[in-house]
Parts: C-alpha cells; structure tokens; sequence
C-alpha cells in the first residue's frame, strides 16, 4: 500500500519544493524567507482545500492509511506508564486484532479495548489487517465485564475492514460471538465510550461499539458494508465502489444526521496520520468533559439510557403516522 | 424470432409456476405436492424454502394467528440508488409477496401456548434486515417480555438491508439488546433458523435464542461462501456452514425436521413455563 494518495499529490510536490529551497537558502546562504513563507501558506491552504472536500472514496483510504495511529498507539499516547496488555478470551486463544488491558487517562482508571491494525505487511499479517476471530470478540467481552467488576469505565477504539470471514472463524461461532458482544454490552453497568477512530466495518465493528456515547474521527468511516463489497453485491461491478462509497453515507457527518454518533471529533490538517499526538490528546479531552457525568449516574439510569439510544435507531413509518401527517 | 417460437414461448414458462425441482436431487415436484408435503422433497426429504404462510400454519394451531404491526413500512432514508432507487426495489418486493417487510409477526397459540411468531420471508429482497425488520422483532421481542409469552423468530435472511446503510446495522444492536432483556426477565426465546440465515441476522438475533434450532440442511453461517474462498483462496469443504456443522460445532441445539417442530417447540415451552408435569410456576 502506498503511504501517498493521488489527491494530495499537489501537497507533496510543494513539500518537495519547499524542502529544496530551504535547502538552497543554507548552502548558498540566500535569503528564501520570503518565497519559503509563501509556500508553507499555500501548503496550509492546499490542505485546507484538499482535506475540506474529499470524496467518499478518498476519505476512505484517508480512514485506512497505514500509519493512521492504532489503538495501541492511542493507548501509549495516553497511558505510557500505565497500560497492561490482558491477553485471551480463556476459551481458546489470544487474537491479536484485538487488544486490550487496564490503563489510565488523565485521573480516570479506564478499560480500553480496540481493534489493532499493523503499520507494515509483517505487522498486519500478524493483526490480520484488524480481523477479528470469534475469540478476539470474546477476549473484548471478558474484558467488558471485568471493568463491570471493578467499576472501570470502557473506553474503545473502533478501527477493523470486518470480522475475519475464514473456516475457523465460522468454526468457532464467528455469529454467535458478536451477537452475544451486542446483546451483553448492552447491559454492562460501567460507562462505555467509543471512538471510530478508523474504519467502521459492519458487524465486526459494532460487535465492539454498543456504548454510550460513540464518537467518530473526522475522516473516519463507519459502515453495514464496505464499499467494495456492496459494488460487487448491488452493482455487480467491483469498480463501482466510488459510487458504492457515495450511496452507503458512511462519513461522520452521515452517520450524526442519522442520529448514530454523538459527536464528530475534528483530525489534524490532513488528517489523523500527521499528528497522532493531536489525535490521542483530542480523545482524552473528549473522556474529561463527557465520562465525569457518565458516572455519576446510577447503573439503571445508564443502563436505560442505553438501551433507549439503540432502541430509536432507524426511520421507517406506520400507516397511523402517514395518516397523522 | 419465427412463429413457432412465439407460440411456444409462452408455454415453456408456465410449467415453472406448477413444478419446482429439487435442489438436491433434482427430482421433478409439482407445487401442489410441495405444499402437501409442507415443501419437502419426497424423493430425498431435503427442506425447501417455506412461504411464510404455510410457515404460520406449520406452527400455530388453526386460525389463531392474528398479524400485528403489519403497516409499518419502510422508507429511504439514504435516498439510495444502485442500479435501480431503493423504493423501486421495495415496490417490486411488495408487489411480488404481497406483504410489506420482510417480517412477519403475530400472535398466536401453539398447541395451546400463547406465543408471539415472527417469521422471516426471503422472497422479500432475500429477507435482508432494515430499519422496519428490526422495529418488528423488537417490538415483538418487547411484547413478549410485556405479556410473559415466549417468542419464536423463524429467520431466513441473507443479513442486512445494505440500501439502509448504517441504520440497518444498528438493528443488529436494537434486536440483540431487546433479547438481553428477555433473558433477564426468564421470557424464553427460541430461534429457528432455516435456509438461509446469514450475516446481520445470523450475527444477531437468530444466534442468541435460549434454544437455537435448525432445519436440516439449512445454510447458517456469517460470512458468504464466497467471500471466505475470495479470502482464504482455498475450496471449502463439503457440508461447510449447513445446520449439521453448526450442530458438530456447538452452534445449534437441535436440528430438527419440519413435521417435529411444532411439537418439539410445544415441550419445550411447555416445560420452560412450567406448565409440564403437573408443576405450575
Ligand atoms: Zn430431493
């Protein structure tokens, strides 16, 4: 995978340019200054512009970009001294495309729990590219409910293409493991936070994200399908997925206007990959203002309140509305 | 196009509205036989696809069931469009089933017991899940809780409704966590998974009954076959993701053939409820 996108050719070829006239302006001791600030503007503006009207179809490579921060760079952002990594789901094996283990924010004790992507091929081969198996939901819900125990507020970062589709994976109750995730969490008295901090991927994204409050990334993408697949499935035609990308409305900005995430968090200019530190700091003041009052409720006040956000999701409509209208 | 053509065009469709064959055995069935013998094969006994009507008949004593919820349409909150707008597609599903979702629900008695039914139809854009789909098996799931009768869901779905997008995997959350709550207030939930049941369906209510059964044969599983050898690039092996390998792998707790269901559904609620054995909780 290329870590460069065709639109931002145009910033790259300023970089370019720009790193060569500061190159320039110290050997021939020249002063650039002046063309040097011109062109760092308009790499500013370029970004602005570029990162201010992305297509579906780019914002998904944006939200798929290799070194997009992962959950353990996230956590070791925030949590650098306190993290411990718990493995296993004490069934049948540990699944590294999901991580997870206790770890602090700020004064806040949390549980985190993610998907785990790789920044290399090596990387991902040993993360299955953020796939989880059966046992990968089942490590997640472990976890879920030894924070339950300890009165640990959750705190997970969504970021997986799918659940892994392979014969083990059906083996093992690939359906059964995120229909049970969906329906525990659902009841799991502790706060729940999550951050679609990547790419959303359908069931294997949900299967982790029955929260309180859900917050997505600016150039994140949250899904019932990827592009790809439902170019092949609807359009017959996998070179469709730019028209597929536009007709799912998988962007934040969608996925507010449905009523399914509480809060866009905004990226650094041209996106999250540039600033990891910008992103893990934005995370952990969105936990500071939002879990406080989280906590303070009681467990049935939460619970329901929970349970009522997922309960009104969808739009259809009666024949009594139609009639009323 | 010569005119012997055009007269026996027209002849050659019609037998496919009286005869089906066999997708096992390629036997030759006539649909009234099929409907005689509740759509299974009888040379191989494999289990067709049931229409939802005879479906309801199959497991519900006569002329008690009463549909609910069933003006609750769908709408296009997406606006989508693939190769044909998404409202089109729904005109054409509901022109073709007479029905207007792809769920069925209702309550009923069965051999005496009030139940709440649901059942799915996969001639309703392959029974994939939207917003209305899971409003009706929450909802249904909700009564059942209300009125202390236990539900039955009769799934059949190729998973979520993609022209709904994200609100159609929430679904997904809304019926499982409704099920949640079936479970805390001991209301039993029994799920019937028949061919096929997969994706956001098999990856949310249908996997979660007290008592998971299947139907011989039926294809169960998350991903698609196709998918999975697209990933895998290797062949899968026979018998891969049909209710037998669910039951090998601990997936299923029966899997039971059509003419015993009504019956095995009748004990189990019988002795869940306690109204078994003399014993009256
Ligand atoms: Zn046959």
């Amino acid at each position: 995978m290329s870590r460069d996108f065709e639109f931002e050719k145009p910033i790259i070829e300023l970089e370019a340019r720009l790193k060569e006239l500061k190159k320039i302006s110290e050997n021939g001791k020249i002063d650039l200054s002046r063309e040097i600030n011109a062109i760092a503007d308009k790499i500013i503006t370029l970004k602005e512009e570029i990162y201010g009207d992305l297509e579906p179809w780019q914002v998904i490579q944006v939200a798929r970009h290799i070194d997009r921060p992962s959950t353990l760079d996230l956590i070791k952002l925030m949590s650098p001294d306190d993290f411990v990594e718990l493995h296993g789901d004490r069934l049948f094996s540990d699944d590294p495309a999901i991580v997870a283990g206790p770890g602090k924010i700020g004064d806040f004790n949390v549980m985190f729990i993610g998907h785990q992507k790789g920044h290399d091929t090596e990387e991902n081969i040993y993360r299955n590219f953020g796939m989880p198996h059966p046992e990968g939901y089942r490590k997640a819900m472990r976890m879920m409910r030894m924070a339950e125990r300890f009165n640990l507020p959750v705190v997970i970062f969504i970021d997986t293409p799918g659940a892994f589709p392979g014969i083990g994976a059906e083996e093992r109750g690939q359906s059964e493991a995120i229909a049970r995730n969906l329906a525990e969490m659902s009841q799991i008295g502790v706060p729940i936070l999550c951050f679609v901090t990547g790419e959303g991927g359908s069931g294997g994204a949900l299967a982790i994200s029955v929260g309180d409050l859900i917050f997505m990334f600016e150039f994140s993408v949250y899904s019932v399908i990827s592009a790809e697949g439902c170019a092949a499935i609807l359009w017959n035609d996998p070179n469709k997925s730019k028209e597929a990308a536009r007709a799912l409305k998988m962007r934040a900005a969608n996925l507010k206007e449905l009523g399914i995430v509480d809060e866009i968090l905004p990226e650094p200019l041209g996106g999250a990959h540039r600033n990891p530190q910008q992103v893990a700091e934005t995370i952990k003041q969105t936990i500071e203002k939002h879990l406080p009052p989280l906590m303070t409720m009681s467990r049935e006040e939460l619970l329901e309140k929970r349970y009522g956000k997922f309960r009104c999701m969808g739009k259809f409509c009666s024949e009594e509305e139609l009639e009323n209208a | 196009m010569g005119w012997f053509d055009k007269l026996t065009r027209p002849k050659r469709n019609i037998p496919s509205d009286l005869w089906k064959k066999c997708p096992k055995c390629g036997e030759v069935l006539l649909n009234k036989d099929l409907a005689r013998n509740l759509y299974l094969c009888n040379k191989c006994d494999h289990h067709l696809r049931m229409p939802i009507w005879d479906r309801i008949a199959l497991l519900t004593d006569d002329n008690s069931f009463i549909e609910i919820d069933r003006e609750i349409k769908s709408v296009d909150p997406l606006e989508f469009v693939d190769s044909k707008p998404y409202p089109e597609r729904l005109a054409v599903a509901i022109n073709k089933t007479d029905v207007f979702e792809a769920v069925t629900c209702g309550r009923a008695t069965l051999s005496g017991y009030k139940v709440l039914l649901g059942v799915m139809n996969f001639d309703f854009m392959g029974g994939s899940m939207g917003s209305v789909v899971g409003e009706k098996i929450t909802r249904l799931l909700e009564s059942g809780i209300e009125e202390k009768a236990p539900v039955i869901v009769v799934s059949a779905s190729g998973g979520a409704r993609m022209q709904e997008g994200i609100l159609s995997l929430m679904q997904m959350a809304k019926t499982s966590a409704a099920i949640q709550k079936m479970n805390m207030a001991s209301i039993p939930f029994f799920s019937l998974l028949t061919d096929p049941t997969s994706g956001g369906v098999s990856a949310s209510f249908a996997s979660l009954g007290d008592v998971n059964i299947a139907e011989p044969g039926a294809y169960i599983g998350f991903a698609g076959p196709r998918v999975i050898e697209q990933t895998i690039r290797q062949k899968l092996p026979e018998g891969f993701q049909r209710a037998e390998f669910l039951l090998e792998h601990g997936m299923v707790d029966a899997v039971v053939h059509r003419r015993l269901l009504k019956n095995t559904l009748a004990k189990l609620i019988g002795m869940f409820s306690g109204k078994f054995g003399g014993k009256n909780v």
